[in-house]
């Protein structure tokens, strides 16, 4: 809790392993070593034995659960914050089972940063294989890849080389090419936070340096505009007995007062008239702002719709394609209706087709597959009951996602990513 | 092109936002928890900012236990009209008359009775599907693993071990009859954020949050204040202590740090060193597990 300048950015960042791979450790060390865990909190995990920094099990600080600390393992995604003179960070720290592919998927999807970890003695598995194709899946432009316990191959520069190698020509191959290897000894401290003394050889960054260093900005606000409506603010007081405005986040771009807009899916032109925030209107604004705007014309725009530049709109269609992870207990089937939640819109879909299932492990695709079972991940089409608003999750991980829900239960049953 | 750049609490502020604005949208009968704490005064902030120029579209609840500094009563019934808001207050009246405490009770049944029986009881009786609170997830460890939108079956009771996929930022807010959800909207701001926002947005606390010379007694490691009304032990007298409180709560329950900060400024310089978190003089988290526990049965 080192910070006190609010002028510093945010970086979210997932993580992403299992316990073996000394995750836990990582983040515990990082936590630790930028004092984002508190004494109290460590006293309440600290252990008899040594383990790891001063006598304290890392992995204990990261399990919030009773049945986790019970069992030894991370059940479900648990979110964290540290922060350095330079940066603020969010984590959202993943289990590695396969079983929990889901909870990677979630994780991942408010980052923009990965970080995984490989146990040096066993290099490049399956596992690894199948994480960095859920990173590449959701987007992430960063993968930092942490070669952890180079304490137990001797610190040897040889096997951190190697594995680096297979690391980079997988990624290549799968579309990420921001890929920064780091040989780290989360135990002994190596390369996390400090440089430690066993590594020489490594000129690189550490792995706090290189979290530091990313860039966040995502570049969304050169992208088109994009301001799906959440709700319409009609307060008729009696200072404000005409006033009209939409309230949104921008998912994308930016705007000015006198810009061209169109209202979709109907199509409607108007101009921007005002950008409405509490300390003052503004001129201008941008993603991801949350901002009220008023029109010059009284167009008829509801919950749901989008606005946008007249002369960049997005595509509008009743059938779409889209990439999913399936979440539910029940699998996806061909024959059913959910919900899907996409930007500010819900509306009823139906799968219609099942184009294939990713084998996650081989990264093939199963073009006979007729369902998707739990954390399984494939690409359907869907048929919808009203139009959607969207781009291509390639070119906006906002207006490209959308969530399915099970019209029965009510739960979240899978994430899409629209291709 | 210009870099367009938000700071980090820019950033936050901007997410809290819209997490509200979903709620209001879709839900029948949202209210926001209001424990006139830090946390609190920046949720109410949070909201003026995200439905402005309009009033607030729902109403603030104090869950009151009775047992609340003076000046936290004061501060609220000052701050609610100075904002223009509409404030319920509900207590489990029964429980008071009975002369439920937490030193003849214990503090796990006397939370039980004046928090979470108050606060299931007042949800209840307002027929409300959502509920704001002001939770972070860096306050304790069963925190780190809530979600925003946190589903509560018709008991109000959490499990964590089945909680809905929280992906991007689409919230699934679709509950069956009878279900409500908790939601928490600066889930993801720290306590250094909560201080720096309070700071940079010039928002209103409650003074007991500023050191003063005020009168204590040490119990163990922890200072007590000796407010009136307040139990004090067998051969315990108070002193005055320059001290002041890192989060509020009930007074026999919450203890107070040794602390010269008289201003913001000072607030922020302590809690970028404080080596010891802020729930610490909480009493409620102590003891095996006692904050997963009580969210299970309902607490928030």
């Amino acid at each position: 809790m080192t910070h006190s300048d609010p002028n510093i950015e945010l970086l979210r960042l997932v993580t992403v392993g299992s316990v073996d791979d000394g995750k836990s450790t990582l983040i515990g060390r990082l936590l630790y070593d930028t004092k984002g865990a508190f004494e109290d909190q460590l006293q309440a995990v600290r252990k008899e034995e040594g383990e790891g920094a001063d006598g304290i099990d890392l992995a204990q600080l990261t399990d919030g659960l009773a049945a986790e600390r019970e069992q030894g393992i991370t059940i479900d995604v648990a979110y964290r914050y540290f922060a350095t003179p330079k940066r603020k960070f969010i984590m959202a720290d993943c289990p590695g089972h396969e079983q929990y592919t889901r909870n990677m998927v979630t994780g991942s999807s408010t980052a923009n940063t990965a970080v995984i970890l490989i146990d040096a003695r066993k290099g490049v598995l399956q596992q690894t294989r199948r994480h960095t194709h859920i990173i590449s899946l959701l987007g992430l432009p960063h993968l930092v890849v942490a070669i952890n316990k180079m304490d137990l191959v001797d610190y040897d520069e040889a096997i951190f080389l190697t594995i680096k190698e297979a690391l980079t020509e997988f990624c290549a191959r799968q579309g990420i090419h921001d890929l920064i290897c780091i040989p780290v000894s989360a135990l002994a401290g190596d390369m996390v936070v400090d440089r430690g003394n066993n590594m020489e050889w490594y000129k690189g960054q550490t792995v706090l340096e290189t979290l530091e260093g990313i860039d966040v900005s995502g570049h969304i606000d050169a992208c088109d505009f994009r301001f799906p409506v959440q709700l319409v603010s009609r307060p008729q007081t009696q200072e404000l007995p005409d006033f009209r405005g939409f309230m949104g986040r921008i998912a994308s771009g930016t705007v000015k007062v006198g810009d061209e807009i169109m209202q979709l899916p109907a199509g409607t032109k108007s101009r921007i008239k005002e950008i409405v925030a509490f300390d003052g209107n503004l001129d201008e604004a941008f993603a991801p702002q949350s901002v009220t705007l008023t029109l010059e014309d009284e167009i008829d725009i509801s919950r749901g719709d989008t606005i946008v530049h007249a002369d960049k709109a997005p595509q509008t269609a009743q059938e779409i394609d889209a990439i999913v992870c399936w979440m539910g207990e029940e699998p996806l089937s061909p024959r059913k209706k959910y919900f899907i939640k996409h930007t500010t819109n819900t509306v009823k879909a139906m799968v219609s087709e099942i184009k294939y299932r990713t084998d996650i492990n081989e990264l093939t695709q199963d073009e006979s597959a007729d369902e998707l079972a739990m954390n399984e991940i494939g690409k359907v089409s869907l048929k919808l009951t009203s139009p959607l608003t969207f781009d291509r999750y390639a070119d906006n991980r906002t207006t490209g996602s959308f969530i399915i829900i099970d019209s029965f239960t009510n739960n979240t049953v899978g994430a899409a990513m629209i291709c | 092109m210009p870099q367009h750049k938000l700071t980090q609490l820019q950033e936050l502020e901007s997410e809290s936002i819209h997490i509200m604005r979903e709620v209001v949208a879709e839900f029948r009968n949202p209210v926001m928890l209001y424990s006139v704490g830090k946390d609190s005064s920046v949720m109410l902030h949070l909201a003026r900012k995200a439905f402005h120029p309009g009033p607030l579209p729902f109403t603030l609840l104090h869950v009151d236990t009775g047992y609340k500094f003076k000046e936290m009563y004061q501060f609220r019934d000052w701050y609610v009209k100075e904002v223009g808001a509409k404030l319920t207050v509900h207590r489990n009246e029964e429980a008071i008359a009975k002369g439920m405490n937490p030193h003849e009770f214990g503090v796990a049944r006397c939370c039980g009775a004046l928090k979470t029986g108050a606060l299931l009881e007042a949800l209840e009786k307002g027929g409300f599907d959502a509920a704001f609170g002001g939770a972070r997830r860096d306050e304790e460890r069963s925190r780190a693993k809530e979600r925003v939108y946190s589903m509560r079956d018709g008991f109000g009771q959490w499990d964590p071990k089945n909680q809905r996929p929280e992906l991007w930022s689409l919230y699934n807010g679709r509950i069956h009859d009878g279900e409500s959800v908790r939601v928490f909207p600066i889930s993801n701001w720290t306590e250094m954020d909560v201080w720096s926002y309070i700071k940079e947005e010039n928002i209103p606390i409650v003074p007991l949050y500023y050191a003063k010379e005020r009168p204590m007694v040490v119990r163990g490691n922890h200072l007590i204040p000796a407010s009136e009304g307040q139990l004090l032990l067998e051969g315990e007298e108070p002193k005055m202590v320059m001290s002041r409180f890192r989060t509020l709560g009930c007074m026999p329950c919450t203890g107070a740090v040794r602390s010269s900060a008289t201003t913001i400024e000072e607030i922020i310089a302590e809690a970028s060193v404080a080596t010891r978190s802020e729930r610490e003089t909480r009493i409620i988290d102590h003891g095996s597990n006692s904050m997963e526990d009580k969210k299970k049965e309902g607490y928030f």
